[in-house]
């Protein structure tokens, strides 16, 4: 019991606290914001929907319960949004909600816990046959209950560490209960929040724009008068857009290239975050076929990577950048360098590494100059670079591979079918949360590409995800990621992603964070002329 | 004529029923699926469960002899169903599109045909003079050089030289007509180019035939002054295959700017076919290919009507 007083101790000051002190301009009020989106909203109900093309144009129309701390560089610090204040009962099973008064929906009815409990009803129980992206990772809560309008009750299966955290989720978009019980698939063609920003239009391929919600609950809040997003699919056409002035922005990330010759062009009208980014592109062994089932082959492979050396040149040509392991660096439950060095394929010393992959490799009975294919992505960026890079250094232990490129289109049916003996697998988290991030290398998920069946990643994995105390957590975590990474070598990591931000300097109020999916309220954001 | 002219236009119809069934089976054989891209999205897995959820809702876990029936029913009513990427009805999704490819296609085939015409008989009527160099040189580049290709150079001179970029956002004509023409110019131009280099070369080669023939020598022989001569008995004679190539042309800018458009960011027919074959959102890219290969029928029947009037050879067979 006193560990889940320590958690509530620490939870309740995280979230009671105020905004870490910030020395910046005092806000200018007025203007239109207008970013590229490289991707098109397939509808616009983020509760269903997987893609930043959704939450870019739309988040500024929404609220959420929680939402992940603007200003905090790592995207981990949940805070308040609609919920003023929370507790959390000592067993870790209910987590009570004190919802803000005086929100209202943009048609003017009021926002209550009815609310909050019709959508997230809709996402952890969806009816048959309406989809919810992200139900499964709220397998522990039993009941969402709205005892009465301002208090809103989740009650939980199990305690869950990530639990808080997930509530902030930016897909989370709190509905109208009435129009969810007139029809639960409104959202997916209609627009109408609680956000800064209300809805004007949205010309299909071209445009979506937002203008200022003169009665949005936090008062002096949004500074812009209005935002445009613009659909535009080619990078070279988003780079032109930024430099000809007739975007400011664009939230998904540009190539080093891209942010070289912006910056080069406009000189101080632009201005560069970077972030590591929660998107990591990972190697599929099959575990299936010879002789990738023999984890000494799986580790060599690991070991013939030269991370650091591939750190400092690929971070020039491509979006990748940080030596990292399960988790994105800077954040609380990213590996220390120290420790990630002791695993295969992070030590300094490639030589010796090298030298115990090859051996390895001759144990296993694997031949010099074995050959295997290696199948690939067809996406330029960071998957081209990426697969040169793996596949010269298997050369340098004597394998043969072929890189075989597959059509975007066609790659996640051939990794579901297992039809390949090493491939490159992906994933692009929406925060950076072990439970969000892991539940990939679990048996049974369905993101288990290699196949791969470890009762001891299984057991780790939720025992990680069940521990409170967060010195426990992270013990487990470490040895799920050596277990993962080093003893089973069941998947290897590459590098991690490098998310680059130019942007004009005109934009203020914005914070960089490692996934594309955060900070997209525009609440905070305004610009200085 | 009239039962030439009918002949033409029945046929439009087996083309276009074959044009479906090609189309509609050859999507089923391409791998990949669109549920599955499209719940798949950044995350990469989604569990099978909520994959055969969806193919039940589009209707793709039932046979595909129903599923092309079903379609085709609705084809023939015009009714061409709902995006499978974004639920909206496929007339929503092209009609702006569809009216942009339009506005591209007819500015850049009247640059073209400015251009051609007059350098294409000038050329023609210069033969082996510099004049005829400069106007050879000036259409085999423009046979060199890929429209997206000259489309980039304009971008990058727009942007280093003028500091500026046109409007990246498309405002019908009736709405603000000079930002209409700010933005689709420069794509006019590009395209336009390519199109009257094709056009030049047959012009002049058509002119240089028709020139040699025996009715114009006999209309000089009569006396009629030059003038007249070229206009009414070499031009109108020698418009007959450059017609064919302009109308052509038009039809395929219709739906083939892939890569301009996504130079310029233009919202037209070329950039949805691609993200509709990249998503395999089958119904619209159905829907998308018979309004194309629609177009080139009407236009090629089009066409056929204007050779009749043209030619009187056909018009009294």
């Amino acid at each position: 019991m006193r560990r889940y007083a320590g958690l509530l101790t620490l939870i309740l000051a995280v979230a009671l606290a105020a905004p870490p002190a910030r020395a910046q301009e005092k806000p200018r009020y007025g203007g239109e914001l207008i970013f590229a989106v490289p991707s098109q909203p397939p509808s616009y109900d983020a509760h269903q929907e997987e893609t930043f093309g959704v939450i870019h144009p739309v988040a500024p129309h929404y609220n959420t319960l929680l939402r992940v701390e603007p200003f905090d560089r790592t995207g981990t610090k949940p805070v308040g949004d609609l919920a003023e204040s929370w507790t959390i009962a000592k067993d870790g099973l209910t987590y009570t909600f004190k919802i803000r008064r005086g929100v209202k929906f943009h048609d003017g009815s009021d926002m209550t816990s009815r609310d909050i409990k019709a959508s997230y009803d809709k996402i952890i129980f969806p009816p048959p046959g309406l989809k919810s992206s992200r139900r499964t990772t709220y397998q522990a809560v039993e009941a969402v209950e709205a005892p009465d309008p301002y208090t809103v009750r989740f009650r939980l299966k199990w305690p869950e560490s990530s639990f808080l955290l997930n509530l902030a989720s930016p897909w989370n978009f709190i509905y109208k209960a009435d129009i969810l019980a007139k029809d639960m698939r409104w959202y997916e063609r209609n627009v109408m929040g609680t956000g800064p920003f209300t809805f004007v239009e949205y010309v299909k391929g071209s445009h979506w724009v937002g203008k200022k919600n003169p009665n949005y609950w936090d008062k002096g809040k949004p500074y812009l008068d209005g935002y445009r997003a613009l659909f535009i699919s080619s990078s070279s056409a988003q780079v032109a857009a930024v430099r000809g002035e007739r975007a400011h922005i664009q939230f998904r990330g540009f190539t080093p290239a891209d942010r070289d010759s912006l910056k080069q062009a406009l000189g101080d009208k632009i201005t560069v975050q970077e972030s590591p980014w929660d998107c990591v592109l990972m190697v599929a062994m099959n575990h299936t076929r010879k002789p990738f089932d023999d984890k000494r082959v799986r580790r060599a492979l690991t070991l013939a990577l030269d991370r650091y050396e591939a750190s400092k040149n690929l971070s020039r040509i491509a979006i990748v950048r940080d030596v990292a392991g399960i988790q994105v660096p800077g954040t609380p439950w990213a590996t220390p360098p120290a420790e990630l060095e002791k695993l295969a394929g992070y030590s300094r010393d490639i030589g010796k590494s090298r030298a115990e992959a090859k051996r390895l490799l001759r144990e296993a009975g694997v031949p010099d100059g074995f050959a295997f294919t290696f199948k690939n992505r067809g996406i330029p960026q960071p998957y081209e670079p990426i697969g040169i890079w793996l596949i010269d250094q298997w050369r340098q232990i004597g394998l043969n591979v072929k890189q075989e490129i597959v059509e975007a289109s066609a790659y996640h049916p051939m990794l579901k079918r297992g039809d390949f003996e090493v491939a490159m697998d992906f994933a692009c988290g929406f925060i950076v949360e072990p439970d969000l991030d892991l539940g990939r290398f679990v048996t049974s998920s369905d993101a288990n590409y290699g196949k791969h069946q470890d009762k001891v990643i299984d057991e780790l994995y939720q025992k990680q995800a069940r521990a409170v105390d967060a010195e426990e957590r992270r013990k487990y975590l470490r040895a799920l990621e050596k277990r993962l990474l080093d003893e089973e070598v069941h998947v290897m990591y590459t590098l991690q992603w490098n998310r680059i931000i130019p942007h004009s300097s005109k934009v203020k109020g914005w914070t960089i964070t490692p996934a594309h999916y955060l900070n997209n309220m525009l609440d905070t954001v305004w610009l200085s002329e | 004529m009239w039962k030439y002219l009918l002949k033409r236009f029945l046929l439009m119809f087996p083309t276009l029923l074959g044009v479906a069934v090609l189309i509609f089976f050859l999507m089923r054989v391409v791998p990949g699926d669109v549920v599955e891209i499209r719940m798949s999205g950044d995350r990469g897995a989604v569990s099978e469960e909520i994959l055969q959820q969806e193919r039940v809702r589009f209707g793709l876990d039932r046979p595909v002899w129903e599923q092309f029936l079903t379609w085709l029913w609705g084809a023939v009513r015009l009714d061409f169903g709902t995006s499978m990427w974004t639920g909206a009805p496929i007339g929503e999704e092209i009609k702006l599109r569809f009216a942009l490819s339009m506005q591209v296609a007819i500015m850049a085939t009247l640059v073209a045909v400015l251009l051609a015409i007059p350098l294409g008989v000038i050329s023609a009527l210069k033969q082996d003079t510099w004049v005829d160099y400069v106007v050879r040189v000036f259409s085999i580049a423009g046979l060199a050089t890929p429209s997206f290709w000259l489309g980039i150079v304009f971008i990058l001179l727009l942007l280093i030289v003028f500091k500026w970029l046109p409007p990246m956002v498309y405002t019908p004509f009736w709405v603000d007509p000079w930002q209409n023409f700010l933005q689709l110019i420069w794509p006019a131009l590009a395209v336009g180019y390519r199109y009257s280099a094709v056009a030049t070369r047959m012009t002049r080669s058509a002119m240089l035939e028709v020139l040699r023939e025996d009715y114009i020598r006999t209309a000089r022989a009569k006396g009629l002054i030059e003038k007249l001569v070229l206009s009414r008995h070499a031009l109108k004679n020698a418009m007959l295959p450059v017609l064919a190539v302009v109308a052509l042309e038009f039809a395929f800018l219709l739906g083939g700017l892939v890569v301009t458009e996504q130079v310029f960011n233009l919202n037209g027919l070329g950039l949805l076919f691609v993200q509709a074959v990249a998503q395999r959102d089958y119904t619209l890219i159905q829907a998308l290919v018979l309004i194309v290969s629609g177009f080139f029928i009407v236009v090629n029947f089009a066409v056929d009507i204007l050779y009749a009037w043209l030619d009187p050879r056909i018009r009294f067979r």
